[in-house]
This record gives structure tokens, sequence and C-alpha cells, in this order.
């Protein structure tokens, strides 16, 4: 019906003097916009199921083809913009919940963007990183408040298990099934080069990785989906899935469709059966049942491996916390508002949750007006892009961070935001084995290790500039920060002061 | 010595290699202006099947049966390359009946050609390993596959 | 160090040569040839006539060949004899020549029926070696009427490589196709019509029966006016030297898979020899290229002390006109399996669970691997036939086949 009709969002500029019909756009599109018209002669497009993932794009041989933003606009409106027009269409048409992938794309505040780090210069020289040494290792976990030793005078040694890095960068957690087998298999081999860590997310821990156990977390979430003795046990550290910054207040959900072969062996639930994972864990519904669980998963596992819990940034997220610091969990992990999500409503995904800078500094703040600090690592994600961010997240008190959206940019991931159809051209966001093959993890894990690696060197580079050598010495350190078009509240909330100040 | 090995785990079936191949043994430098509007005879192909493809080259065998057969000694093997005197080659497509590989097909110009591992147009090493998008093709030294 | 004789001087000798140096690099070898030229591709002799191949690329191996293989050829001389005991090859000017190892590469020679009057006609020749194309294209010229006897695969080249440069070519045969010996009636059909296009014309199922000067009286009462007559009826393998001597004969000098005769150190390769036909199950003589060098090369290994089976051999031909090809390997035998297009033919024939033999008219991609199924006796069972008998492709094959084949050096 007219009134359902939605122009297509972009359109495809073929450059007809280049392109030779080596029809490689058509047979590597899932989406089916490319086809070859005999009648014609030529190649053809039908860009209403173009979802601008840039596949094409990047395989042409000869760069004929472009994606543009059609300019077929709506009248412009700052309050009714197109997105939220187009959205009830779509609403009146289906009648369902709308669904997005990936992080919220608001023009919300980016504070990492209004945060400036400091360099040394007269008064405190800085550090050349290519003649000094420099210490990008963390260790994260429980830390004693004070040292003790025994009669000979040696220290005793009681520490609760760590987990070292050799940068304080971990993949965040993927579930298998909302990304692919290889997806996993680079993220695994990656971790394992690179000394950090990548996390299973909710899905459970295929066998054949099993091998790379000392540099994973395995994740315990609500629907408990491939929670085993074995897969406890297979991993460096154990995560509990309180929330999830993308979507707080929800579970996870990854329909039947996906489930299926592996996928559904790992989860240990029936192929084409829907995955949900209930909102609270049912047997958490207050701060001494977390206790309970965290307890629980250290005896079954002889207190040998440390436990995470992992929260969305909400209201009072100082206050959450505090109490997770209490509860015996070795590590926090904080997830901002602009996480990354296979699929979530796209209303939560946009609304719901608050900015990871700000949720860090209060949480570091209050824990260390508590004297609690030393009691729990603490690890954030939610949108950190690069080393500066790194950098930044840890001046404001994190002991490391967690990428996950940057690491699928790296395995070639264009951001085109429609991981819920299945039908990811690079390969990550699908299960149908025809794509899964187009991520090679030869490439994918090499593509992770130098992002890391440059990283690492970056961030090497940043601290030196600031006459610092080790992470350490930067953790917490916000008199390294200052920052700009932020207003009292905002910078007092942070800790940090106004640029010039 | 080095050859090209595609392994079928990888492979997309994406054709690059041929168009890449026919663009290299081209010798233009415009690939479009190369490829454009014209079949191509690349010397590398794709077979595939219901759920996979691979791409098959020239084997550059150690004992070659096309080398024995060909009729005009247009095939030689040279410091283990096999390769073709277009000169020589009268199209009579016996190399094409023996080789095991279906590795021999002929030119716009009815003259037979193969892989001969880039060795000596423009681009140097073969184009199909440069131009795969997943690393399916390799050129790399290898023992017999037992 | 061993004295090697070769009696002949083409494609199996300059195999012998090959496999003879891939082991022993010191030993004399003495070429007996026939023929003033250096070996050459005898079946480039028609695209030379057409003017596809030009002289000085038709050596076999170029003109370097025994310099860089250190061997001496007697050339325009002729072995007449054998003696086996003594070990010694008697030439025709009295000359004898001692040997350790003997391969007879005597080829065959063109068979010409005893036709009326023949004697009558002035410009008639063979088609068998080049001084006989060279002789051929001196004598026609723009004007000229040809008439071809035999539209096997000898007088068809002919009929190719002459006709841009005469006026009219008739071929005429016994038999009612053309290709009898490698094609029935259907396929011969599909090959015969590329040629009418060109405008040459048959008489099949027809016979001279009497030569008068420039005009040929045929079985069926025609009469054909010619200016140059070209016999290609048939070859009959040259069996002398080694039948003389006693050696096992049959319609070729018979060899084991090692190319060895009846007679110790005395061993035949090409078109004289008769091997094992491995698809046929029987001896043959497979009178073409590949087999020549094959077996030539077999010999010289063995000869010089190694040891070489040659043990696939089938008969299999590329036979192409104007364009069109026909592709034929092993035999016609057992369950036929068909495909027909407007202008293709495809035939595979399976027996006992094996693929016999093919015949492939228009549609020759990529052969060579049935070619190999065949060669290779691989059991139908272990890949999947239904693909290929759709296509010549390699998915057929397991997995595990196709990581022996293209996982590694082959």
């Amino acid at each position: 019906m007219s009134v359902d009709f939605i122009y297509p969002e972009f359109e495809v500029i073929r450059n007809e003097d280049r392109c030779i019909a080596c029809r490689v756009c058509e047979r590597q599109c899932a989406n089916e916009v490319h086809f070859f018209s005999p009648e014609r002669g030529k190649m053809m497009s039908d860009e209403a199921k173009c979802v601008d993932c840039q596949r094409c794009v990047s395989l042409c041989p000869t760069r004929a083809l472009k994606i543009v933003k059609s300019d077929c606009a709506l009248r412009e409106n700052a309050n009714w913009q197109n997105n939220t027009i187009k959205e009830i269409y779509k609403q009146a048409s289906s009648g369902g919940v709308l669904l997005s992938s990936m992080g919220n794309p608001n023009p919300l505040p980016v504070y990492w963007d209004r945060i400036l780090i400091n360099a040394s210069q007269v008064t405190n020289p800085p550090i050349d990183p290519l003649r000094e040494p420099m210490e990008t290792k963390v260790s994260l976990g429980k830390k004693p408040k004070k040292i003790t030793r025994d009669e000979s005078g040696r220290i005793v040694c009681s520490l609760s298990p760590q987990i070292d890095l050799q940068m304080p960068v971990m993949f965040s957690a993927m579930s298998y099934g909302s990304i692919s087998y290889n997806a996993h298999a680079s993220l695994a081999r990656a971790a394992t080069e690179l000394g950090i860590r990548y996390n299973t997310g909710e899905g459970g821990l295929h066998e054949d990785f099993y091998q790379y156990g000392k540099n994973t977390i395995v994740q315990v979430a609500s629907g408990r989906f491939g929670v085993h003795e074995a897969y406890l046990e297979a991993g460096s550290a154990i995560e509990i899935k309180m929330g999830q910054g993308a979507k707080p207040g929800i579970g996870g959900h990854l329909p039947g469709m996906k489930i299926v072969g592996d996928v559904s062996r790992t989860r240990m639930i029936p192929e084409g059966c829907d995955a949900i994972s209930p909102a609270p864990h049912h047997d958490i519904y207050s701060i001494e049942d977390l206790r309970q669980l965290v307890f629980s998963l250290k005896e079954a596992t002889e207190y040998r491996k440390p436990v995470i819990v992992k929260v969305a940034a909400v209201h009072n997220i100082a206050a959450i916390a505090s109490g997770i610091a209490r509860s015996g969990a070795d590590i926090i992990a904080i997830d901002g508002f602009r996480g990354g999500t296979g699929a979530a409503p796209t209303r939560i995904r946009d609304n719901v949750g608050i900015p990871i800078e700000l949720a860090l500094a209060s949480v570091d703040q209050h824990l260390r007006d508590e004297g609690i600090r030393d009691n729990v690592s603490l690890v954030v994600g939610g949108s950190i892009r690069s080393a500066a961010d790194v950098v930044k997240a840890i001046a404001l008190g994190a002991d490391a961070v967690y990428i996950a959206t940057a690491a699928l940019l790296a395995l070639g991931c264009h951001l085109c935001r429609t991981c819920q159809s299945g039908k990811c051209n690079w390969g990550i966001a699908t299960q149908r084995p025809d794509l899964v093959k187009r991520l090679n993890p030869d490439i994918g894990s090499q593509r992770l290790v130098n992002l890391m690696t440059a990283w690492r060197h970056e961030i090497m580079e940043l601290m030196g500039g600031m006459g610092i050598n080790s992470i350490e010495a930067l953790k917490g350190n916000r008199l390294m920060l200052r920052g700009v078009n932020m207003t009292e509240k905002e910078l007092e909330i942070l800790g940090i002061s106004h640029a010039g100040a | 010595m080095k050859r090209v090995y595609v392994n079928e785990e990888w492979c997309l079936g994406c054709h690059l290699c041929e168009y890449n191949c026919a663009f290299a043994n081209s010798g233009l430098k415009d690939m479009a202006f190369a490829l454009k509007g014209k079949p191509i005879y690349p010397r590398i192909h794709i077979e595939s099947g219901e759920k996979i493809s691979y791409a098959v080259s020239c084997r550059h065998c150690e004992d070659p049966i096309c080398v024995k057969s060909c009729i005009a000694g247009a095939l030689s093997k040279e410091d283990g390359v096999i390769r073709i005197d277009r000169n020589r080659c009268v199209g009579c497509f016996t190399c094409v009946l023996v080789c095991p590989y279906g590795a021999l097909a002929p030119n716009a110009d009815g003259v037979m050609q193969k892989c001969e591992l880039c060795l000596s147009n423009e681009c140097g090493e073969p184009a199909c390993v440069k131009g795969c998008p997943n690393k399916a093709i390799v050129y790399e030294e290898r023992e017999a596959a037992v | 160090m061993k004295h090697y004789v070769i009696i002949g001087n083409g494609v199996a000798a300059a195999g012998c040569i090959e496999g003879i140096r891939s082991r022993d690099k010191e030993s004399k070898i003495t070429v007996v040839s026939e023929e003033r030229h250096i070996v050459y591709c005898r079946p480039l002799i028609s695209y030379y006539l057409e003017g596809k191949s030009k002289l000085e690329n038709m050596s076999y191996r170029g003109n370097d060949f025994y310099e860089r293989m250190n061997c001496h050829v007697l050339f325009q001389r002729k072995a007449i004899g054998i003696d086996a005991e003594k070990k010694r090859v008697s030439l025709d000017d009295g000359e004898k020549l001692s040997y350790d190892e003997l391969l007879v590469a005597s080829g065959s020679s063109p068979f010409v029926p005893p036709f009326k009057g023949l004697d009558t006609v002035e410009k008639k020749y063979s088609f068998m070696t080049l001084d006989d194309a060279l002789a051929l294209e001196k004598g026609i010229d723009k004007e000229s009427n040809v008439l071809i006897i035999g539209a096997g695969l000898i007088g068809l080249k002919c009929a190719e490589g002459l006709l841009e440069r005469v006026k009219s070519i008739t071929v005429c045969d016994l038999a009612d196709r053309v290709l009898s010996s490698i094609l029935d009636s259907d396929c011969a059909a599909l090959m015969q019509r590329t040629l009418d296009k060109k405008g040459i014309s048959f008489l099949l199922g027809d016979s001279v029966t009497e030569f008068r000067k420039n005009r040929a009286d045929m079985q069926s009462g025609k009469c054909v006016p010619f200016d140059v007559l070209v016999l290609a009826v048939g070859v009959r393998a040259n069996t002398a030297l080694v039948k003389n001597i006693g050696g096992e004969i049959g319609r070729g000098i018979v060899v084991d898979d090692r190319m060895q005769t009846s007679i110790a150190n005395i061993y035949a390769a090409g078109d004289c020899a008769e091997g094992m036909d491995i698809s046929l199950g029987k001896r043959r003589v497979l009178a073409i290229l590949p087999n020549a060098y094959m077996q030539g090369f077999t010999a010289g290994v063995n000869m010089a002390g190694g040891e070489m089976d040659h043990s696939k051999a089938i008969p299999m031909n590329s036979i192409g006109f104007f364009g069109m090809h026909a592709m034929t390997a092993g035999t016609y035998e057992g369950d036929m399996y068909e495909e027909r297009g407007e202008n293709s033919l495809k035939r595979l024939f399976t027996k006992d669970g094996l693929l016999k033999g093919y015949i492939l008219i228009g549609c020759d991609e990529r052969a060579g691997i049935y070619t190999s199924l065949i060669r290779e006796r691989t059991s139908l069972d272990s890949i999947n036939f239904d693909i290929l008998k759709k296509a010549a492709t390699t998915v057929a094959f397991s997995r595990e086949e196709r990581k022996r084949k293209f996982g590694g050096a082959v």
C-alpha cells in the first residue's frame, strides 16, 4: 500500500565505465541487491534491499561501486526527524517492537571527546617509549589492603586469583549464536596471542575453543545457556552477567532460526527453540542472592578463578557497585549505554542507561570514599573506540576496558546495523555457512592482533607524553585529564577540572 | 618450488581470481578497459558444487602428461614451471584431452594457455593469490599431499 | 659405457633419448634416421600446409636437441637387418652398428592399395612425412582440384590444410562415414556438417575402380576429374626388422609393459609397436603421438637399467577441423550415457563400474578429467558420476581425493 512505502535509505551508484560485469557484487551480496540483466547486458541493482554493509564496494575489482545515502528526503524538521517518522510508519505497518543492532547512534554527548589528556613539558620530563621500558601489564582482581610479613620478614602472598593481562584491554562478551564460529575463533586466537582475554558471552563455549581456555572468560547469564561444570572449569575467570549496556533491564533474545547445529548444542537447548534469557536471574532477587551465586561459582571452581559481575550503567550505579564490591566479586564490569548488541528493542537501546564515562567516575570515587576500592577491579565498556579512550578510561579510574564493536570492526564489520537479519555479509553476525566462510580466522585473528598492537603502542606514546611509565601510575590519575565543553556538574561528576583552570 | 594452492574451506566462489588473472595476463594497465564488454579467458577457473567451490589452475606436475602429449612440442618444463610456447601451439586440444585437472583452455585466438605463475607478466607473482579476499589461494611450497 | 642404438627418428625415438639420458648421461646413443630432417612433429604437416605452423617451429625439441642430449644421428640411412645374437644392426650402406640395447621405432608406412591405373597419375602424393607435405605443396596451386582417397584422420587433416590454397577438394572413402576408425554414423555426421559448410565434397561408401590420368572412375559410376591426388588410405606398422628375426608380431611389434619385444635387449615403441590397451583389455597398435612419446621414454629408462612401466595406455584422440573438436578415448563398450545439443554430442561408456570410453564432440572442456578416469581405472563408486555426466569437473571427486589432487605437489 502506498501509505506503507518508505523510500530506500541507500542508493547504489555504479560507474558504468568501470563496471566489467564480473558479478562479484551479485555473488557476495546476501541481500540480493545486485543482479546481471541479460536483456540489458549489464549489472543492475535493487537498492530497496541494500543495508550499506559495503561488501560489494570493498570487493569490486575496479572500484566501480559506491553506496550513498539517498537524498530523497522528507521535509526537514528538527522535532519530527526522518528516522522518527519512518519508525512510526514501520510500527503502523508491522505492529511490532522495533529492533536494532549495535550501539546507540543518537547524538547524545560523547564525553571521551570532551576530555583532554596532559603532556609533560618543562617541569616534569616526558618519557620516550622507544627508549624507556613501559609497563602496560595489569592484573585484575581483589587486591590486599596492606602488606603482611611473616616472622622472618618475608611477604605473605595471599593474593586472590587474578586475571593477568599484557595490556589493559579485553574482548567483551559476544555470544556464539549472535556471532559466528569463525568470529569466535578469531577472537580466541587473537586473545591468546596478545596475552589478554575474550569473553564467551551467553552462548556457551564450543568444545573446539576449550584449548584457548587460559585466555577465556566464561559468562553465566540469566538463561544459564551452556553452563556446566566443565564450562566453568575451562575458563580463566567467570563473569555473571546482570545486565548489558545496550539493553539494561531486559534479557537477551536469539531467534530460533539461528539456534541450529553447534549453536544449539553449545547452548544446550533444542534446535529451532528461541533462546530467551530472562530479565533477572531468577535466583538473584537481592544483593544477598548475588553474593550467594558468586560463592557458589567459587565453590564449584575451588576458589581458583576470579568472578566478575557485569552490570549496565544505570541510575545509582555507584550504590549498585558498592553492593557488588561487598558481595565477594573480584571484578566489576560496567557497560555504558553506547554498548553494542546483536539485537535489542530500539527504544530501550536508545533511551535506557547512562554514559560510561560518568558511571565510571562516580563508581570509582564512591568506592574510594567508602574505602573498598581495593576489593574489586573495575572494567568498563560501552564504546571504547581508540587508544585515547582507553587512556582516558584508566585515568578516570578503570583497571581495564572491554571492547566489542571495535573488535568486530577489525574483523570487517562495516556497522550497517542489520545484524538481526542474520545475513551479515562479512561472516560475523550470521550462522549461514556460506556467509560464515567469509571470515577466515587466519585473517581475522591477525587483524585483531594488529589493532591491539597498534593501540598498545599508542597507549605507551600517550603515557610517555604524560611522563608516566606504567598503567598503575595512570590508574585513577584524574589530574592528567581536563574537560572542555562541559557543565560544572559534568566536571564535578567526572572529577576533573576544566581545561585552562 | 612454490605453487598456487587453493584451500577449499575458504573459497567463496567470488570469481575474483578469474578476473585478476585475465587482467594480469592482458598486458594492459587499466582493468576496466582490459576486461569491459568482452568475455574473459582466465587461466584459473572456479569449479563449484552444491556447497563448495574452489579454483583450479595448472598444478605444474612433477611428471607432466601435457608435455609428453603435445604434438607441437609447445609445452615444456623450465625450472619446474610448465610453459607454453604460443608460437608453436596449433590449438589441437591434445593437452586438454590428457590433463587430469582440466587446467588448460584456449584463449580468444584459439591458442592454448594455462597458469604460468605470473612469472612473465607485469604482475610478477600470482595475481590470483594477491587478489583473493579470503586468503583461500596461497603461493607456497608443499610436499605431496597424502 | 653402453652403446644404445635407436632405429627411427620420430617422437618415440626422441622419447627414448630423453628416457635414456634421465638415467645415463655418459653412454653413446646412435640414431638411424631414414628421413633427412631432425626429429619433427609429424602431425604438424597439415598445419604447415595451412600456414599455422612455420618450418622453424616444427622441430619437436628444438634445433640443438641432439647436441644437448649428446647423441649421434645418421641421416638418410636405413636399417635393413638385425642380428640378435651378435647384437648388430646392418645399414643400407653396408655399415654394421653394434648395440647393447636396441630400440626399434620404425614407425609406419602408408598403405597404397593396388588401384588400377595408379601409375598413370602424374601428381600423386602420400601424406605421411614432412617431405610428402613439401612435395605436395609444390604440386598444388590456386587452380588445383584435389582428390583425397581416405576420409580418416590423415585425409581430413590434409583437406583442412589445403582448403585455402586450392580450388576444390573432394574426399572419398570406402566407409559410409568420415573418421570411421573412431566415430559411428551419428558422431561422424556432426563432424561432417562442419566440413560440408567449408565446401569440401564427399564421396562416401564409394571407391576408385580405375585411374585414368586425371580422372578417377568410381564404383558408384561417378567420374571425378582432378589435378592432384593424395593417398591417405591408411598405414601399416613397419614390423619387418623384428619379424624377420622371429620376434612376436601382431599388427605391430608386440611389446610388454616395459616395451620389451620377445627378443632380449630389443625394445619397440611408437607407431610400429603393439602394447596393451587397458580399456579394451587387449593389445593394440596405438598410433598417437602421446603414446609414442611415453612408450619411447619408458623403453629408454628400461634400456638404461631403470624400472618403468607404461601400463595406462589407451587410445585417445583430439581431432578438430575449423574450430569443431572431437575428443575420443578408450573403447565404446558397455552402457552408454548420451547428451545431445544442437552442435554437440556427448557419449560416456561405462562397464563393470568403470568409465571405459567417451566421445565428446563440440563439448571438449576439461575432457582430460574423463580421460584420467579411464587411465586410472577409477571406480565410479568412489566419485559422484551423476555430476560428471553433466560436465567434466573435479567437484565429482570426494573431498579426500580433491585434497590429494590439489592440496600438495603432484
